[in-house]
């Protein structure tokens, strides 16, 4: 830590921000110092940190006197790091906050996260050496010194060599794990060629597969995530599979609807299973494709698309036709809504909000006034006063 | 002598012949459909096999997912088309992705009323990050990206939209023509735009321009800062000296931050003629 330097934070003329994250704090190798929250900010020539309180309490380091960095993962009770070795300080160096220390390395832990991005971009900038190509007044003096300090920093070669191996072996694993990912996906293509020419089965047979084969398909189709060639379809895309989802939605959705008024748009829907079930997961595809059959299947429950586009969950039993009146009647009583005030006045999302009113308007009930002040309803006049 | 191929006969030995070809047309059919159902099998097991061995990989390295999602899209397989897919259940790729768009769901709504539903793709990294507490993985551009693509089929108006080098995350149902895109990359640049400016970096015709802006004012994605430019300036002079640190905290760059509703658009209907100079900039939350 005793590299470091007291500085303004403000970047030089030629200096660059590449990126920043928050929430890092800094330890003198192994040992905790007071430098606890704060942003890291990388510049094409500096490390700059800056606590989170007080922004006067600002240090940095020149890209120059790194001499490695290599990445610490996350554990339990522990953030993810950044270990940057450097070269010892240089005479000239400016002051800060520590005079001395007796470690070679600090690490930077990522509390809030964003330590692959900053990594990334960390070794970017030591490879392109940017600094040396813009030079501001300070830069170029400690490039000087820091050839000076690789003759003395013997102790650090051999921690290098370790590292590099240990970096091999990372290398090679990752190198299996792609070389293994490539022979699967062989497999998986042929997979894919195989259902290419089935569906071409079929498309010859025009009728003549049976319904139980087109079943059979569509879920190996689905198991494979391949999507499905064959147009003629009896419940959308949906599968066996989607049908029993519907009926297991149709079971988990009764009573958040009755909370809701009886509607709710389908990424809420989205939410409250996928949170509701922790694993297994929904996509949105199988929701989806599991709601289209709600209908067809007899549930108390329906899937209906608005002209805009925003689909929605609704019990058999809700109109929204008769909801119609009531929005009415309250837009009546205070003249005049937007889509926001209603929503608050009703206790309802903004966007089922802005879809009733919508349908109210489609109906002939409301009229809008559309300005840069923003989309407003009005009961119809024209209708009710002719 | 013998004259083929007619009378009822032979009529009859032609249906037969014919009802033997449909036939064995099935029995192909059926042949493929089970040979696919065993190699599906064997597919499974092999991606068993590489699941025990890098199933970590794929929930630790984003670099990983990155590459087994272009492959996936190589040979024509959605990995996230179901959860009851192998993919998903076998590798757990579907978990990762799905419950992130939970989170960018999430936080979308939460920041809507300030943001008008644009918001940037770093933006929306860091609030997913911190709302993933310190326990979680790391999550990426590209993992963002692909969450909201799947996203989109749930209807509520979940859209990419390009923007210089980066992207937008629309989450709400607003219409957005290449002419509001166009604009809003324009903006994004210096973090507002002025009408004369879309005239002459676009050269559209002011009507044009305003009608663009105007849009994004009703849909709530732009606010209006009507302060008039300096005319003796060609271009606006920044109002941020460079280079700058942002402090946490301090009013969004080059526009107004959160003014009430009303005293946001009274601004609108002053003197006609302040409108050239008035500088749109696009709302975004000050985290």
């Amino acid at each position: 830590m005793d590299r470091f330097s007291w500085t303004t934070g403000l970047l030089e003329l030629g200096e660059t921000l590449v990126v920043q994250q928050r929430g890092v704090r800094l330890s003198d190798g192994e040992e905790k110092v007071k430098f606890d929250s704060g942003v890291l900010l990388l510049s094409t020539h500096r490390l700059i940190w800056r606590d989170h309180k007080n922004h006067e309490c600002c240090i940095a380091v020149p890209l120059s006197q790194i001499v490695f960095i290599e990445e610490q993962a996350a554990g339990i009770g522990k953030s993810a790091k950044i270990v940057v070795h450097l070269h010892p300080a240089s005479s000239n160096k400016e002051p800060g906050p520590f005079q001395s220390s007796k470690y070679s390395y600090v690490k930077l832990s990522f509390k809030e996260h964003g330590q692959i991005e900053f990594y990334r971009r960390l070794s970017e900038e030591i490879t392109q050496r940017r600094w040396e190509s813009m030079p501001t007044g300070q830069a170029m003096q400690v490039n000087k010194d820091s050839q000076a300090g690789r003759i003395r920093a013997v102790g650090i070669v051999g921690i290098e060599r370790k590292l590099e191996e240990k970096r091999k072996e990372t290398d090679k694993n990752i190198s299996e794990a792609f070389e293994d990912l490539s022979k699967l996906m062989e497999k998986a293509k042929e997979m894919v060629e195989l259902s290419k020419s089935i569906a071409n089965k079929i498309k010859e047979k025009q009728g003549d597969i049976t319904e139980d084969e087109t079943i059979r398909f569509k879920s190996y189709l689905l198991s494979m995530g391949i999507a499905n060639p064959v147009t003629r379809e009896t419940y959308g895309s949906g599968t066996q599979y989607h049908m029993q989802l519907a009926k297991q939605l149709a079971g988990i959705l009764q009573t958040p609807l009755e909370e809701r008024g009886g509607i709710m748009s389908l990424t809420e829907v989205y939410c409250l299973v996928n949170r509701a079930r922790g694993l297994e997961l929904l996509s949105p595809e199988d929701l989806v494709n599991a709601c289209k059959m709600l209908e067809s299947l007899k549930l108390p429950l329906r899937l209906r698309i608005f002209d805009s586009g925003v689909m929605v969950i609704e019990l058999q039993s809700h109109n929204e036709e008769e909801m119609v009146a009531a929005a009415l009647e309250t837009v009546s009583e205070k003249g005049s809504l937007t889509a926001d005030e209603f929503a608050k006045l009703v206790g309802m999302s903004v966007l089922l909000a802005k879809e009733r009113l919508l349908l109210a308007e489609k109906m002939g009930h409301l009229c809008r006034d559309d300005s840069v002040e923003g989309l407003r309803f009005y009961p119809n006049l024209f209708l009710t006063q002719s | 002598m013998h004259r083929r191929g007619v009378g009822a006969g032979a009529i009859a030995r032609r249906k037969l012949t014919e009802a033997k070809y449909k036939e064995r047309g099935t029995v192909l059919a059926e042949d493929q459909l089970a040979q696919m159902s065993k190699q599906l099998e064997t597919f499974r097991t092999h991606l068993q096999a590489f699941a025990s061995k890098h199933k970590q990989e794929i929930r630790r390295s984003p670099e990983f997912r990155l590459q087994f999602q272009d492959m996936c899209a190589t040979i024509g397989v959605d990995p996230l088309a179901s959860g009851k897919g192998f993919w998903a259940e076998v590798l757990g790729v579907g978990d990762f992705y799905y419950e992130l768009g939970v989170q960018i769901i999430e936080v979308c709504l939460a920041l809507r009323h300030r943001n008008g539903g644009l918001i940037t793709l770093e933006e929306l990294q860091q609030q997913v990050l911190k709302g993933r507490g310190k326990f979680a993985q790391d999550v990426s551009a590209d993992d963002l990206l692909r969450a909201i693509k799947k996203l989109k089929v749930l209807g509520s108006g979940f859209g990419i939209i390009p923007v210089g080098g980066t992207f937008l995350v629309q989450s709400v149902p607003a219409e957005l023509n290449m002419d509001h895109t166009v604009v809003l990359q324009l903006a994004e640049k210096k973090g507002f735009v002025t009408v004369s400016e879309i005239r002459d970096s676009l050269k559209w015709e002011t009507e044009r321009a305003k009608q663009v802006l105007e849009h994004l004012l009703k849909e709530g994605m732009a606010w209006l800062d009507p302060s008039p430019v300096i005319p003796v300036v060609p271009s606006p002079i920044p109002v941020i000296p460079i280079p700058v640190i942002p402090v946490p905290g301090a009013p969004a760059e080059g526009g107004h931050g959160l003014a009430g509703s009303q005293s946001r658009y009274s601004r609108c209907s002053q003197s006609h003629s302040r409108y050239s100079h008035s500088r749109y900039s696009r709302s975004r939350s000050t985290c």
